[in-house]
């Protein structure tokens, strides 16, 4: 049916569409993350043998999950945009592969600084810690393909096929690199991740995780919006909105 | 009965559109040439025509069929010369061609020499195709349409770097291609000077 | 249909043959690298043998990925690609002979060469076994998935250390079975999982990376 459709109507209704779900958003993100922040940094008690260093995971876990959360999401508009030709889900790949990239940085960041009190070293060959490196690469690799194509239509396409053969990828690289840290490195890492935690502190990790979606969610949204707007800033749609803009500022002058 | 036909056709590139809406028919005999200022999307057109590019909306039909159904029956019908040549530096002239025909199935006996002979290529068939100048490597790009039998001819600017005398040539093989119930499309600065109703469609420079 | 996939592959052959400078560069680039690591780690036999097998598969990774970007570029540049797309062979059988033909002029000989490389290395006999088999089974994935990463990349400027980017870390599997492999053959220790494990790999990029190249050239082309 939308193959009919004049294609650029989706486009601007996806704007108006992200434009209504930004504020509400923004606002539950930062109630939610802020909350958990300042539960889990100031109330939460502290662990028993790692003391206050295992804060830590307030920032830590919430960026690892999402990490690989956001590049599922990302192949799954590469999907869409790929088999229904959709425009603007390749757009969105764009969009996300930025925002998954931070927060791989920010998981491989504080997994660092953890395992400096945690191992005495700033980096061990821990098999999440290289997981996470390698998505990073593949995160960098989505990246520079978009950004190397001059015809973005091109370039969202290319970075879509990049991100569906790195997510069939992933499952293979993350078992190859367990099993490869079995091998050399064994009992040397002493795995803290308990599988029991105790509900004081499992709270605020959940509201974290929960803030630090929200906030993906929409700088990924507001990304989107850019994007649509750069990408067609030759439409009717995007000069009549830049045009409104215009016009109320200039009314807000007088 | 008209054999190829565009419906509705649209074309966004870099995110510009090219054209839409653009609709029309091609009947056997019939000759279009597609003219327009640099950058209006004369050549996006040939190449969504022949299925090289997918159009933004709308359909092109072969026979009333979608050519993305008949791929292989529409091509089988079809010659494109893009402005890309498609001659390999380190192939000779004679290799170019030979290769081309098998792989696009044509009769294997097919002799390439008799072609290369009539545009005016003899002598050189054993050089490699990097050594010939741009109009005489031009010139084995065209062969292409003396060595495979096709309904339609999609060319985009077939005289470009052609001397007079090879422009001669091409125009009377088209003539000829014409009047055995061919159809051929066309983009080109210069004007046609064929003994044959011309056909133009006009794509304008859109912002 | 067969006249046709016979034509594309003697015209590949042809061509390799008609451009042997550029096909021997990844082999000199192969040898070089791998006597680097004598110089860089020292000599002694014990050290050699213990990097040897990562230390030719990098090597392989990186050879092969300076002999894949020329895969589709001169097809691409000429047009060549355009009239590919529009004969009566299938993109994706049109890929596997590209792939095929990669394989067999750029890869073999680097195969050929290997026996050199693990006197040079000190590997023993076992080793240099499982080594060749390793890259009998691995470097046709390499070809395979590396014509994705091509495609993806073939009309761009600075399109080389792009690839390197895009592909190097889908190789990570590849390397850590080959040469845990090898590993287990220096140790007298079964190394069949591995191989298995490099095959089914092989048979799943067999499946899947000809539609994702075929895509990306089709992406690349319009």
């Amino acid at each position: 049916m939308w193959k009919w459709l004049h294609p650029y109507a989706k486009s601007e209704q996806a704007f108006r569409l992200c434009g209504r779900l930004l504020p509400w958003l923004s606002i539950s993100a930062g109630l939610i993350l802020g909350v958990g922040i300042v539960w889990g940094l100031a109330y939460a008690p502290s662990d028993y043998q790692q003391g206050d260093s295992f804060r830590i995971i307030y920032i830590h876990v919430p960026s690892a999950i999402l990490s690989m959360g956001v590049y599922s999401v990302m192949a799954i508009s590469a999907l869409i945009g790929l088999v229904w030709q959709i425009r603007t889900a390749t757009m969105a790949v764009a969009a996300i592969a930025p925002v998954g990239a931070v927060l791989t940085f920010i998981a491989l960041f504080t997994g660092a600084a953890w395992g400096k009190p945690m191992w005495g070293t700033w980096w061990v060959w821990d098999a999440r810690l290289t997981s996470e490196l390698i998505l990073l690469f593949l995160y960098l690799g989505v990246m520079a393909l978009y950004q190397s194509f001059d015809d973005k239509q091109q370039g969202g396409k290319a970075a879509g096929v990049m991100a569906l053969v790195g997510v069939v990828n992933l499952p293979i690289i993350h078992y190859s690199v367990e099993w490869w840290n079995t091998l050399h490195q064994g009992a040397t890492i002493t795995k803290f991740g308990k599988p029991s935690i105790a509900p004081e502190m499992l709270w605020p990790l959940l509201l974290c995780i929960l803030g630090l979606a929200l906030v993906s969610a929409a700088i990924g949204l507001y990304r989107f919006q850019t994007e649509l707007m750069r990408r067609e800033i030759h439409r009717p749609w995007v000069k009549a909105l830049a045009g409104d803009g215009r016009t109320q500022e200039n009314s807000n002058a007088i | 009965m008209s054999c190829l036909s565009v419906n509705n056709l649209c074309c966004i590139k870099r995110d510009r559109v090219l054209f839409e809406r653009l609709s029309f028919t091609v009947e056997t005999g019939d000759i279009m040439h597609i003219q327009g200022p640099n950058g209006a999307g004369k050549t996006s057109l040939l190449r969504i025509l022949v299925g090289l590019a997918e159009p933004d909306s709308g359909e092109v039909l072969w026979q009333q069929q979608n050519i993305r159904q008949v791929m292989q029956g529409y091509s089988s019908q079809l010659v494109y010369c893009g402005h890309k040549y498609a001659v390999n530096q380190s192939l000779t002239a004679a290799e170019n061609l030979l290769y081309w025909c098998r792989m696009q199935n044509v009769s294997a006996n097919t002799d390439v020499y008799p072609v290369l002979d009539e545009i005016g290529l003899v002598g050189l068939e054993h050089l490699p195709a990097g050594q010939l100048s741009a109009g005489q490597q031009r010139r084995i790009a065209l062969a292409r349409l003396w060595l495979k039998p096709a309904r339609l001819w999609v060319l985009d600017e077939p005289f470009t770097a052609l001397d007079s005398y090879a422009i001669d040539l091409l125009s009377r093989k088209m003539e000829q291609h014409l009047a055995g119930q061919g159809m051929l499309l066309l983009t080109s600065h210069q004007s046609l000077a064929l003994d044959h109703p011309v056909r133009t469609l006009e794509l304008e420079y859109r912002l | 249909m067969r006249g046709s996939l016979q034509a594309l592959l003697t015209r590949e052959l042809a061509l390799a043959f008609r451009q042997k400078g550029e096909l021997l560069q990844p082999l000199v680039f192969f040898v070089l690298v791998i006597s680097l690591f004598p110089l860089g780690v020292g000599p002694g036999p014990q050290m050699l043998q213990k990097i040897g097998p990562g230390v030719i598969w990098v090597a392989v990774l990186l050879a092969s990925l300076l002999g894949m970007e020329r895969l589709f570029r001169d097809d691409f540049n000429d047009g060549w690609l355009e009239q590919m797309m529009l004969s009566p062979v299938p993109l994706t059988l049109v890929v596997l002979i590209k792939v095929l033909s990669h394989w067999l002029t750029c890869v073999l000989p680097l195969l050929l060469i290997s026996p050199l490389l693990a006197v040079f290395l000190n590997l023993t006999l076992d080793m240099y076994q499982a080594l060749l088999i390793t890259l009998l089974l691995g470097t046709p994935l390499l070809s395979l998935v590396g014509a994705t990463g091509v495609a993806l990349t073939t009309g761009l400027q600075r399109g080389g250390v792009l690839l390197s980017l895009l592909l190097l870390p889908l190789f990570i599997p590849l390397l850590i079975f080959a040469t845990s492999a090898v590993d287990a053959a220096a140790l007298q220790l079964s190394y069949n999982g591995q191989l298995a494990i490099i095959g089914a790999l092989l048979l799943l990029a067999l499946a899947l990376t000809p539609f994702a190249t075929a895509y990306a050239l089709r992406v690349i082309q319009s």
